[in-house]
């Protein structure tokens, strides 16, 4: 009796570790479908495409994790993305007609937009911490604040005309590898003849390295230390987060900082790579970050959810996306299926509730 | 007992709410050790008194003296400095973390990653947890499970480590028994015993009365915001103390 009740526990605790882990194994399944029916998917180069198509989705899920961590979402990460790529192309380029080396140009563009990109997401945090208004309605007004500075520092159209170095970074690789020539940093080899670009393989784009630096950087905070315990805390009982004596609303607005941060780190990114400045350069992008975060785990109730679930529900996204391109299917498609993953996914979650650990009993 | 300083000492408390007065000179003291129950009916004060004690409410007169010097407790951080703990029914856990993160909620301990870098101590944490757990005599199969998958009964314990943990004197505890069954009641009535045999003083209020006969030393009962009566628990029954509670001329004209 005994043996035959702990092998049914052990089991369950096998199913229970499926339920938590799906989304890494659907993500195999995905990479595998398209590899075998698509041409030209199963390649460094396809997996690195992938990976930049993603970044930007990655960068706003990122901060959106830590706010839907605290029970609060961010509407406008997408247009504070769109102000951000505005402004930085716009410092980019001023600099520029002012005579300053691209390297200086590119450099205050990306810095002061990083820092300027902060304020968006102070005035979400204080009026979700200090004055009460639901995430959803301070940030949906942030939103459309955003959009409309933006369009207007732009006059509606595209700010163009950048230092073209921006372009070498945005598109650029960190090592390049030649088959008989050996490795390169940051650069292809010189004077390669026109043949052998055919053979260049780069590899860790530069644009998906920053990004995930930083990411990786904001996991950590979230997973080892007091910050995101209390990030947790403040998402899982906001009540016995203050009577803890946890400083519960600037808390909040470092949170709905953190999501503005990486909002302008995605619209640097975009910069780079487009050299462009676009107002609706994330537009797009923030349901499918949202959709990711809910994906990799977490609750729009608050309280769970991690930037490693995160960061696989992004990948989920983007390889379905590319994926189809690759099979020539019209990705109207893509809205289907991530909708159908998106609610899949909180099915799972509440058909798996936790193992609990039964100790010594 | 009566020959130490009390640790809690309230003289001639008053707590108006408009033209209510909810509180009525009421005196009452807590000796360390001593379990007392505070007791009456809906409406008699208990709640507003002991909001009062956890600075949660400010009196309109009277004063405080905790271990034997006046304090003036102006909002419940206060109290906590003090070494006075409140639990509500609602235990002020986060039920998406584990064990030993609620004990440690708010004061985490941390380490130092590479030199530099604070991380969570996550075992150092979790020792002293259940350190003070074993303590306590309290069994949680785990102390990784997170605060939803325990019992109502775990759960209170839980919260009233965490209040001993961080060295309360004093533990206020609202209703503690209201939401549990039978095995886990009797659980958390030891656990009050065994805080008071470790030397902490607890006020406990319950309109279960036998529960708070089986523990409480001393018996202190409200009615309609004034002090009417207070016994020693072995020096009474609860007839009496129900005679007082709702009022002993009723009790009297129905015999």
């Amino acid at each position: 009796m005994m043996s035959t009740s702990l092998s049914t526990r052990e089991n369950k605790k096998w199913l229970y570790i499926l339920g938590k882990n799906w989304t890494i194994l659907f993500l195999l399944g995905e990479a595998i479908v398209f590899s075998w029916m698509g041409t030209g998917f199963f390649s460094i180069k396809n997996f690195q495409n992938i990976l930049v198509a993603s970044t930007t989705i990655l960068l706003l899920a990122a901060g959106e994790t830590f706010v839907i961590i605290t029970g609060g979402i961010d509407l406008s990460v997408g247009f504070v993305m769109g102000l951000c790529c505005v402004i930085s192309a716009k410092i980019m380029v001023t600099l520029q007609a002012l005579g300053l080396s691209p390297v200086i140009c590119i450099a205050l563009g990306a810095g002061g937009t990083l820092l300027l990109g902060l304020l968006p997401g102070l005035v979400n945090g204080i009026l979700v911490a200090k004055f009460r208004v639901p995430p959803f309605i301070a940030t949906f007004g942030m939103y459309g604040i955003a959009y409309g500075v933006s369009e207007i520092l732009c006059n509606s159209v595209p700010i163009a005309g950048l230092p073209a170095l921006a372009g070498f970074i945005g598109n650029g690789y960190l090592l390049y590898y030649l088959p008989g020539r050996g490795f390169t940093w940051f650069s292809p080899p010189q004077g390669i003849a026109r043949a052998e670009i055919r053979n260049l393989i780069p590899l860790f784009p530069n644009v998906f390295m920053l990004s995930l630096l930083a990411i990786l950087i904001f996991a950590f905070i979230l997973s080892r230390t007091v910050f995101g315990q209390h990030t947790y805390a403040v998402g899982g009982n906001i009540d016995a987060a203050r009577r803890a004596g946890i400083p519960v609303d600037r808390h909040l607005i470092k949170v709905y900082m953190i999501a503005s941060f990486f909002a302008a780190m995605g619209g640097v990114m975009y910069t780079l790579r487009f050299v462009t400045g676009r107002a609706d350069a994330g537009a797009a992008r923030m349901l499918d970050s949202i959709a990711a975060v809910v994906i990799g785990g977490a609750s729009l109730y608050g309280g769970t959810g991690n930037i490693i679930g995160s960061l696989i529900g992004t990948l989920i996204i983007g390889v379905l996306e590319t994926g189809m391109v690759n099979l020539g299917l019209p990705t109207h498609n893509k809205y289907v299926y991530v909708g159908v993953i998106l609610i899949l996914a909180v099915l799972i979650d509440q058909f798996f509730p936790e193992f609990v650990e039964k100790g010594g009993t | 007992m009566e020959n130490n300083t009390p640790l809690l000492e309230v003289k001639d408390i008053v707590k108006r709410f408009g033209g209510l007065v909810a509180v009525n000179r009421v005196s009452m003291e807590v000796y360390p050790g001593e379990v007392v129950g505070l007791l009456g009916d809906n409406g008699a004060g208990k709640s507003t008194l002991i909001k009062v004690i956890s600075g949660v409410y400010q009196p309109d007169e009277g004063e405080i003296y905790f271990e034997g010097k006046k304090v003036k407790i102006n909002n419940p951080m206060d109290a906590i400095k003090l070494g006075i703990e409140t639990l509500y029914q609602d235990l002020a856990l986060a039920e998406n973390l584990n064990v030993y993160s609620n004990i440690f909620l708010g004061r985490e301990r941390v380490k130092s990653l590479l030199g530099i870098i604070p991380v969570l101590d996550h075992e150092y944490m979790m020792e002293e947890s259940q350190k003070v757990l074993s303590r306590l005599g309290i069994e949680i199969p785990s102390l990784k499970n997170r605060i939803k998958n325990l019992s109502g009964g775990q759960r209170q314990s839980v919260a009233i480590s965490r209040s001993v943990y961080w060295n309360a004197k004093l533990l206020i505890l609202d209703e503690p028994t209201a939401a549990l069954g039978v095995t886990e009641q009797k659980k958390v009535l030891d656990l009050v015993r065994t805080l008071s045999s470790q030397g902490v003083a607890v006020i406990i209020i319950s309109h279960q009365l036998y529960d708070v006969f089986q523990v409480a030393h001393r018996l202190v009962v409200l009615r309609r915001g004034e002090k009417v009566g207070e016994r020693l628990t072995k020096e009474t029954n609860s007839d009496e103390i129900v005679g007082l509670m709702v009022g002993a001329e009723l009790v009297g004209e129905k015999k």
